[in-house]
């Protein structure tokens, strides 16, 4: 006999219909009750009209767009570098930091003064440092360049945060998990390896992803140096126009940029956090 | 009855006529600072830090050494305010061109005029007329350049913000990209270390880093310019004022001969340069 749902279950489904449907609603008018607000405040404003000429401005975006969407594409390729090095110098020094051998002891003391002074400095003084204290050493073989340098102190900087996330992630791992795989007969650094790194990095992939996107704003900086990304052509239009509008082209731009990794980001850690629950494992 | 109204009537014309009188000749003596500044009384000027040499003296606007110093001075006095009644503030320069209300009554920081720029803040009439130079290292492989085809292949560098920009996009043309710095510090570091080829300043910059900055700095040459295409002038907000009266008294200081003693004054050390073409 076909499945017929009781008469109880189906006014429960109604109720829950009925429910939702005004939930619905009233999320609907409370958006368009604080959009209408916010819209009067901001228009209303007695300046708006010229923030709206100095900002916003059609015609200017239009003009500075191919500019700073040219310099968009430095910005990219001195993310993706940067973030590759990032990751590879984080995980050595967090391995570092982390590793028990007393023969390890001077790596562990230097991995431990790298984080603490690259922590320290702000990221504006290191590329100040190598972007022109370093070409005046004038040691041929070292570039000159300010790609370069810029992207090598953006490495230099965010490899000490990225260690530390690691390490916090390494730490964070249950130590019944070493002994359990020193149990099994596996050596420290097949444990490592094979059982305490995956737990770990899976640990701490939202804030690796976060120190990520922020390093794709921050790569902007190498600016500072001469080069022209995407925030400097905006400014390089700015200058000559005194028109705001390519900053919030630039903006947008970088929004765009981000939004992917920060999906991303949000689906990695839901498949994560499934596969937790599947396992039976909190 | 009568006669209370008369006198009333009397009375009044009296103060009427002595007003008209009073306010026809306050009208007419542009001396006196009856201008709407921001501060009754005073004027606002604005520059930005640091405050380059030779425009000012020592980071100190206030000490009236230097060209825009004292062309800034010469004006206040042309306006009817003497030095005690000058105020300077530091003004970077975007906060010089966004929009609203500025925080001076007008800011002097060699910014050149563009119809573009003058869409979103008002300028004075120009008080300085402005060559591009390019400066170098004599070990640089750009030291003896002749032409502009010589610069065809070197990695230039100017200010942001600057007309120097421009002129290497627009005259130069060269192959390789230009790097834009922040500050004329900064870009001179990075001419030092060979980073860049070459710099383009304004002409007195270009003398002055050149001579006083590096040890070992040449002025390659300058570049030609129609005559009061490039000029500095004072930047008032959108729609000021002040503007009519401060165009007026640059106006009259050049006509008294005033800007060009001043220049002579402050910028005598800026000789000439070959022009490159």
């Amino acid at each position: 006999m076909p499945y017929q749902p009781s008469a109880l279950r189906l006014e429960r489904e109604a109720a829950r219909r009925r429910v939702s449907r005004h939930s619905t609603l009233i999320a609907i008018i409370s958006t368009v009750v604080i959009a209408a607000v916010l819209v009067i405040v901001v228009t209303g404003a007695p300046g708006f009209k010229l923030v709206r000429q100095s900002f916003f401005s059609w015609h200017y975006a239009v003009t500075s767009f191919p500019h700073v969407l040219s310099g968009l594409w430095l910005n990219l390729r001195v993310m993706i570098i940067a973030e590759i090095f990032v990751l590879i110098f984080g995980l050595l020094i967090a391995l570092a930091r982390t590793s028990r051998s007393p023969i390890l002891y001077p790596v562990r003391l230097l991995a431990t003064i790298y984080t603490d002074i690259f922590r320290g400095l702000p990221l504006l003084l290191v590329l100040f440092l190598v972007g022109l204290g370093v070409p005046g050493l004038q040691i041929s073989w070292i570039t000159n360049s300010a790609v370069v340098l810029g992207t090598v102190s953006l490495i230099l900087t965010y490899s000490a945060y990225v260690a530390e996330v690691i390490r916090a992630g390494i730490e964070a791992v249950n130590p019944a998990q070493r002994m359990a795989g020193r149990a099994l007969g596996l050596t420290q650094s097949q444990t490592q390896r094979f059982v305490i790194l995956p737990q770990a990095l899976r640990k701490v992939t939202p804030p690796l992803l976060n120190d990520l996107v922020s390093l794709q704003k921050d790569s902007g900086l190498i600016s500072v140096l001469g080069a022209i990304d995407a925030i400097r052509a905006a400014g390089i239009d700015t200058a000559q126009s005194f028109n705001f509008t390519p900053y919030v082209v630039a903006g947008a731009l970088f929004v765009a940029l981000t939004i992917p990794l920060t999906r991303f980001t949000d689906w990695l850690t839901r498949k994560q956090d499934r596969a937790r629950v599947q396992q039976g494992q909190w | 009855m009568k006669k209370k109204l008369g006198t009333a009537v009397t009375l009044a014309a009296l103060v009427a006529s002595l007003s008209i009188g009073i306010s026809a000749t306050s009208a007419t003596a542009a001396s006196k600072p009856s201008l709407l500044t921001l501060t009754p009384g005073t004027l606002t000027i604005g520059t930005d830090d640091p405050a380059y040499t030779p425009w000012f003296d020592n980071n100190n606007p206030a000490d009236g050494k230097g060209f825009e110093s004292a062309i800034a001075y010469a004006i206040a006095k042309q306006l009817g305010y003497p030095a005690s009644k000058v105020k300077w503030v530091k003004a970077s320069f975007n906060t010089v061109i966004q929009p609203g209300k500025k925080s001076f009554d007008f800011d002097i920081n060699e910014v050149s005029i563009t119809p573009e720029r003058a869409k979103a803040v008002d300028f004075s009439t120009g008080y300085y007329d402005v060559a591009q130079a390019l400066i170098t290292t004599t070990k640089s492989k750009i030291a003896k350049a002749k032409t502009l085809a010589d610069l065809a292949n070197a990695k230039l560098g100017a200010s942001i913000g600057s007309t120097s920009y421009s002129t290497i996009t627009d005259v130069i043309k060269p192959k390789v990209k230009p790097s834009v710095f922040d500050t004329n510090d900064v870009a001179t570091a990075a001419l030092k270390n060979g980073q860049i080829d070459g710099l383009v300043l304004d002409l007195p910059t270009a003398f002055y880093v050149a001579g006083a900055e590096l040890s070992n700095g040449l002025i390659v040459g300058q570049f030609a310019a129609k005559a009061g295409s490039d000029q500095f002038g004072l930047v008032l907000s959108k729609g000021s004022p002040l503007t009519k009266s401060v165009s007026a008294a640059v106006d009259a200081l050049r006509a008294n001969g005033t800007l060009k003693a001043l220049a002579t004054k402050w910028l005598a050390s800026v000789g000439g340069a070959p022009v490159l073409k």
